[in-house]
């Protein structure tokens, strides 16, 4: 579109597009989210699954699982979280850089599935914030793609500069 | 049992040295396909040692814990545990086989067999029997933090809490 050309030169017709910032965030937000592949039982072999050529991830953005919290913004929960497991799951969630999202995968995470037991958590939401429950056991790929599309939805009502405003509206005196 | 036994010379070789070495600690023995041994709690660490010395049971398979709350006899011991010994490379089983009360401590066989260390914790973690001499005696299965032992039969399946 300027090729060739310094960018202070006339262009003749441009393209633009109006939108809010809002949107244009969330939009990249949602088509960018890496997942922090966590398995901590068979719910992670659907969740591999899914990532596989067959179900496709990337599809949606996402094939790009990170194997550090550092570096992730999606916490799949995908397994039974376990009583000394569930320390562990808090603190790798705390690591993880804002903003991030938790999908509780498998009626484990959700709330202790088969296993109502002195050894088990009932439900990671005791300890993480759930922005999208996938029920099963384990869930098909089918269904923690929909989990995962739902969870898109959910980004792209967000308004991750709220808070940006609210700082430079504050009252200066 | 002596003529099911007689198939088996390494074994029987060792349940007689066993009998003549400790006559008094061997309470009750049987044959069930595999050769299973009642001794007395206190003399555990000698005839294990013994056993693995002097007949070379050189491997020590499990430590197994049971309780008997459901089903106490007479002057019956709250907990047994079970002591799996495997002989290689003969291919022969013995099972010794201790009964333990509520509060009791026996002695740790850690001395005779390195494997016998996690056995004897995981026995710890779940029935709360005391190993004296354990180089490492706390749980391993169950957070630090947790109380209660959860495989007793009085312990409810969904814990304390």
């Amino acid at each position: 579109m300027i090729s060739g050309g310094a960018l202070t030169d006339k262009i003749d017709n441009p393209s633009f597009i109006l939108t809010t910032l809002d949107s244009m965030i969330t939009w990249a937000q949602k088509n960018s989210v890496w997942p922090f592949g966590s398995g901590l039982a068979c719910c992670a072999i659907e969740m591999v699954a899914t990532a596989c050529a067959r179900y496709d991830l990337s599809r949606f953005g996402m094939e790009v699982f990170r194997a550090s919290p550092r570096q992730a913004d999606l916490f799949i929960v995908a397994g039974t979280v376990t009583n000394k497991m569930a320390p562990v799951v808090r603190r790798l969630w705390e690591q993880m850089p804002d903003p991030k999202w938790v999908v509780a995968m498998g009626n484990c995470a959700i709330s202790g599935g088969p296993f109502p037991t002195y050894a088990v958590l009932q439900g990671v939401e005791k300890i993480l914030p759930v922005d999208v429950y996938v029920a099963g056991c384990p869930p098909t790929p089918q269904g923690l793609l929909h989990g995962l599309m739902t969870l898109q939805a959910k980004i792209q009502k967000e308004h991750p500069t709220k808070e940006i405003f609210k700082v430079h509206a504050r009252p200066t005196k | 049992m002596q003529d099911q036994l007689s198939k088996f010379p390494v074994l029987q070789d060792a349940y007689s040295a066993l009998e003549n070495a400790f006559k008094d600690s061997v309470l009750e023995s049987k044959f069930e396909k595999e050769l299973s041994v009642k001794v007395k709690m206190e003399d555990l660490l000698l005839i294990v040692r013994f056993l693995k010395s002097e007949k070379g049971f050189n491997a020590l398979n499990d430590i197994i814990g049971l309780d008997n709350l459901s089903n106490m006899a007479e002057g019956q011991k709250r907990f047994s545990i079970i002591y799996q010994l495997y002989k290689y490379p003969d291919y022969q089983r013995i099972r010794l086989v201790i009964d333990v009360n509520e509060g009791e401590s026996v002695d740790s066989i850690t001395s005779v067999y390195n494997a016998a260390n996690w056995a004897e914790r995981e026995i710890f973690d779940m029935f709360g029997i005391n190993f004296i001499d354990h180089p490492n005696m706390r749980r391993i299965y169950m957070p630090d933090t947790f109380t209660g032992f959860p495989l007793r039969k009085d312990f409810p399946l969904e814990g304390n809490n």
